[in-house]
């Protein structure tokens, strides 16, 4: 799987998502600097985690108009994978290649904890290496993770099967202290109409090796790399 | 600003008769108002540490891995591999007193460039905070002010912000203290300094445009407060971490090439300080155009943009065929880059605006004849012994109270604000540890990293107190494993024209001094912060200890969960020392006594053998005995492993309560598999070695019998913080 990582002023956790892609596909990935106006011939494009701009503005308002962004939604339109983390899930959305908003998090206070994730759809690219329903831990490190969508954005997600992750207690349910952001219906990632382009906002690339805590994020990056082999 | 320069003026910029004087005698005429406020801000107590130089001087500083010690932007080691960790701390006191968001994240802003200017990637960030009673009104807000300041800033900078520590107590009523500490990572050959060189070469400025903020910061930061404080808000600068980001990346991508000659922050004092610091070492002088200099306002002065303090901006020196080459860089990264001077051969700091000398001061008179003093200081009186103190409630009612109690609870309120894990490299997160443990990205590598100090021990023994605070950092970094290499200070004192603050200050850099000495672990860099008084009252003397430890294997690291099948046993000798200790304030309503003696050779052999111990592999947690005592200690692996314990009774002769509330120093709860073989070993070292107890399912069992659920201990210790703030 050839990879890079987009990286906008302000991205800060491109080093976090380049150790978890050298550690599954043996290389690391290509950086891209936001003013490159094409991509190269990569397989998976990630979006990582920071304060792109500042987030002075809304968040990811100002990277959703970066000069790459145009090859990005072509990238997305041909079918290629995208995946958003954190401000990189905030940006998708901003760029209207992922549907709904990131509020503040309902406490209005940064949250960096781990918090616990049901596979809600498994087999996609990014969920193969999962089982439906597997409850898996990841930190989260944000202020505007409460994710908000209109109520027909909602049953179209939830109809096509498009939601991707919800956070819930260790033991698998949905609750409302399992729900640190006040998430809508405890939505911590969704997909694209097409399954190719993931938005989540907690963080498995800072999961992926025991000596900092666990490798629940690994079966990620490694299901990725598998289904995006050549 | 439109002021007759006269010896009331200089008054008001905090110079006395005598150093008006000076300042006369070096210049041989009235100074401008721009030569006046340069001579202010260099010889404010802040930039100029006139009253604790001379005691400085008495510390440690030098061991055979340190590469750099006080002197530079930040202290320096080696730490093995080639590479070299970068460190210090610094206050922010007197403006997150006043404006607490913006005091605190420019404290974190400055110190992350103390650290980057000498070319480290900064991996990791600590607090060490003091508040005021949480029953005092205004405390609230300056917390909630202080935890969002720290978190705004290193969380959107993407430094993982991995320990600290947080006291309340009424001394710090008006004067909260807020002190940063930063550890940055570089190749031990590329590290670059602040000397300027090179006549002809141009001098740089990048970042962000100069404002009118924080101007006198650093005479603000050298005076007591009054009730009138808030008129000082000016004085406060505004950070923004979103560019900090983007100077680190591009000061960075710049160290990578060899274009750069010196470089040096501009922080306390601006662009007068960095200029006048580079070209001083130096041995060079410096001509600058302020007419070149990045604005944010129209129509400042020379005077104002010499003295401000606007925040994420960087002075360098380049070589002339390089300024292509790093103009580029920082168009990348979208940051001003002025050419704003060069250095000559004058020895002068010369600085024209619109044409006009607005400044023109020879630099080693500036540097030579700063003033310095040998304030009088009056040796503190000893404590006054405790004598014998009855136990009001027993152990179990104690221990629930001193585990919810503000200086012992959970912190977790504070640092679930904070990312600790931005990097991908934290080991050891906030709390999971004695210290935190953070690898080098890349290597086995990590560091292990502490914030200590007693405040209330300071107060009833400065120089014991001063030991105690080196010792317990040594023994943090000991606890999971680490070898201690050296210590940042921050130290926080009242005014030190009275006498006894200075004799604190003394007597605490003695016991600081001699604790260094005998634990090698010197001293590399620091900060001091006088004048923590608000209307007459000082906050309780508090030199706070940044402690730094290697471990060449990360995963050799050792956490304070206690895990299922363990055995704890005690390492060190108890004899039960109530004084100061948090049980007798909490408990029995007492601050009193003298606080526990410090052995430091104790210290070294008890500490030596937990890291050989660790490093054997015979070790599944440890903790260090601090404050709240033993059974403090023990309920703090329980809650960490989520398993309980029961524990054997204290030994004959030994009051209950004092047994597991006394604070004695050179302590380690150590929990292990294999109690012979530890007990053994320890023997075999001389070392007083106990089984207390053993791991259990369900709570935590007392001696006699009364189990604690871990439900309880929980809610216990996680109920303060929230509840205070819903309050």
């Amino acid at each position: 799987m050839k990879s890079a990582i987009v990286i906008f002023p302000g991205t800060n956790r491109e080093r976090d998502v380049a150790i978890a892609l050298k550690q599954a596909t043996g290389h690391r990935p290509a950086l891209l600097w936001h003013r490159e106006t094409a991509l190269p011939d990569v397989d998976l494009v990630v979006l990582p985690g920071g304060f792109s701009h500042g987030d002075y503005l809304r968040c990811g308002a100002m990277a959703a108009q970066s000069p790459i962004m145009p090859a990005l939604r072509a990238f997305a339109a041909k079918g290629g994978h995208i995946l958003g983390i954190c401000n990189g899930f905030q940006i998708l959305t901003e760029a209207g290649l992922l549907p709904g908003a990131l509020l503040r998090n309902a406490s209005l206070r940064f949250i960096s904890r781990d918090c616990h994730l049901r596979v809600e759809r498994a087999g996609t690219v990014f969920t193969r290496h999962y089982q439906q329903g597997q409850v898996f831990r990841a930190p989260m490190a944000h202020g505007d993770g409460n994710y908000f969508a209109a109520p027909d954005t909602l049953k179209a997600l939830e109809d096509e099967g498009r939601v991707a992750f919800r956070y819930v207690t260790p033991q698998g349910e949905t609750a409302p202290e399992a729900n640190p952001n006040g998430s809508i219906d405890s939505i911590a990632g969704i997909y694209s109409e097409n399954l190719r382009v993931l938005g989540l906002m907690p963080h498995p690339e800072d999961l992926v090796d025991p000596l900092m805590g666990g490798t629940d994020g690994k079966p990620l990056f490694e299901g990725l790399t598998e289904a995006l082999a050549a | 600003m439109n002021a007759t320069v006269d010896a009331a003026l200089a008054k008001s910029f905090g110079l006395n008769a005598e150093e008006y004087a000076s300042v006369l005698a070096i210049m041989g005429r009235t100074p401008s108002l721009t030569e006046l406020g340069i001579f202010s801000v260099m010889w404010s107590e802040h930039c100029s540490y006139k009253s604790s130089r001379v005691w400085l001087r008495e510390l440690p500083t030098t061991a055979p891995w340190v590469i750099h010690g006080p002197g530079e932007n930040a202290g320096v080691v080696d730490i093995g591999e080639g590479l070299a960790a970068i460190f210090k701390m610094e206050s922010h006191n007197h403006p997150s007193f006043i404006e607490p968001y913006q005091g605190a994240a420019t404290g974190v802003g400055g110190i992350l460039r103390d650290v980057f200017t000498m070319g480290a990637r900064p991996i990791a960030n600590l607090n060490a905070l003091r508040f005021g009673r949480p029953e005092n009104p205004v405390t609230k807000r300056v917390v909630d002010g202080v935890v969002r300041g720290i978190g705004g800033y290193g969380n959107c900078v993407g430094v993982p912000t991995v320990g600290g520590e947080v006291n309340f107590h009424a001394a710090y009523d008006g004067n909260p203290l807020v002190n940063a500490m930063t550890v940055g990572i570089a190749q031990k050959d590329r590290i670059f300094l602040s000397a300027a060189a090179g006549i002809g070469n141009p001098v740089v400025y990048v970042g962000s445009r100069t404002g009118r903020d924080g101007i006198h910061g650093a005479t603000m930061a050298s005076a007591e407060f009054d009730a009138d404080s808030d008129t000082k808000r000016p004085t406060v600068q505004v950070g923004d971490p979103y560019t900090e980001k983007l100077l680190i990346e591009a000061c960075l991508e710049l160290m990578a090439t060899d274009a750069i000659v010196a470089i040096q922050d501009m922080g306390a004092a601006g662009l007068t300080s960095s200029s006048v610091e580079m070209a001083g070492k130096g041995g060079v002088g410096i001509e600058l155009d302020l007419d070149r200099c990045p604005q944010r306002e129209t129509g400042m002065t020379a005077y104002e943009m010499m003295l401000s303090e606007s925040q994420e901006r960087m002075l360098m020196v380049l070589r002339p065929d390089r300024q292509d080459l790093a103009q580029k860089i920082f168009e990348k990264w979208e940051l001003e880059f002025a050419v704003i001077g060069h250095l000559t051969d004058t020895g002068r700091i010369v600085v024209k605006h619109h044409g006009r000398v607005e400044a023109d001061i020879p630099l080693d008179p500036l540097a030579e004849m700063a003033p310095s003093y040998h304030r009088p200081y009056l040796e503190p009186p000893a404590p006054a012994p405790l004598g014998d103190v009855p136990d009001p409630i027993g152990i179990e009612a104690a221990l629930l109270k001193l585990i919810a109690s503000p200086d012992l609870c959970s912190r977790a309120w504070i640092t679930d604000q904070y990312d600790s894990t931005v990097g991908g490299q934290t080991v050891k997160r906030p709390g999971a540890a004695d210290a935190a443990v953070v690898r080098i990205e890349d290597h086995r590598l990590a560091l292990a990293l502490t914030t200590d100090c007693t405040p209330r021990y300071c107060a009833a023994d400065p120089e014991t107190g001063g030991a105690q605070a080196v010792a317990e950092a040594w023994r943090n970094l000991s606890a999971v494993g680490a070898r201690p290499l050296a210590v940042t200070d921050n130290l926080n004192f009242g005014n030190p024209e009275k006498p006894d603050i200075m004799g604190q200050f003394v007597a605490a850099l003695r016991g600081m001094g001699a604790a260094c000495r005998a634990l090698d672990f010197p001293i590399v860099s620091g900060n001091v912060s006088l004048y923590n008084e608000t209307e007459g009252a000082a906050i309780l003397p508090t030199p706070a200890i940044g402690g730094l430890g290697v471990l060449e294997d990360a995963s050799t690291a050792i956490g304070v969960a206690l895990g299922t099948g363990d055995t704890l046993v005690l390492l060190g000798i108890t004899r039960g020392h109530l004084g100061q200790s948090l049980w007798l304030r909490e408990i029995a309503g007492r601050e009193e006594g003298a606080p526990p003696p410090v052995d430091l050779e104790a210290e070294r052999r008890t500490g030596d053998f937990v890291r050989a111990a660790i490093q054997r592999g015979g070790v599944s947690a440890c903790h260090d005995v601090s404050d709240g005592g033993l059974l403090v200690a023990v309920a703090e692996m329980v809650l960490a492993g989520g398993v309980g314990a029961s524990l054997a009774p204290a030994p004959a002769g030994l009051a209950p309560h004092a047994y597991w509330f006394g604070e004695d120093q050179a302590r380690y709860v150590v929990a292990t598999q294999n109690p012979a073989t530890l007990l053994r070993e320890a023997a075999a070292a001389g070392l007083p070695a106990a089984v207390i107890g053993r791991a259990e399912t369900g709570g935590l069992t007392l001696p006699g019998g009364v189990t604690i659920s871990l439900a309880a201990l929980r809610d216990a210790h996680t109920r303060f913080f929230p509840a205070w703030m819903a309050s």
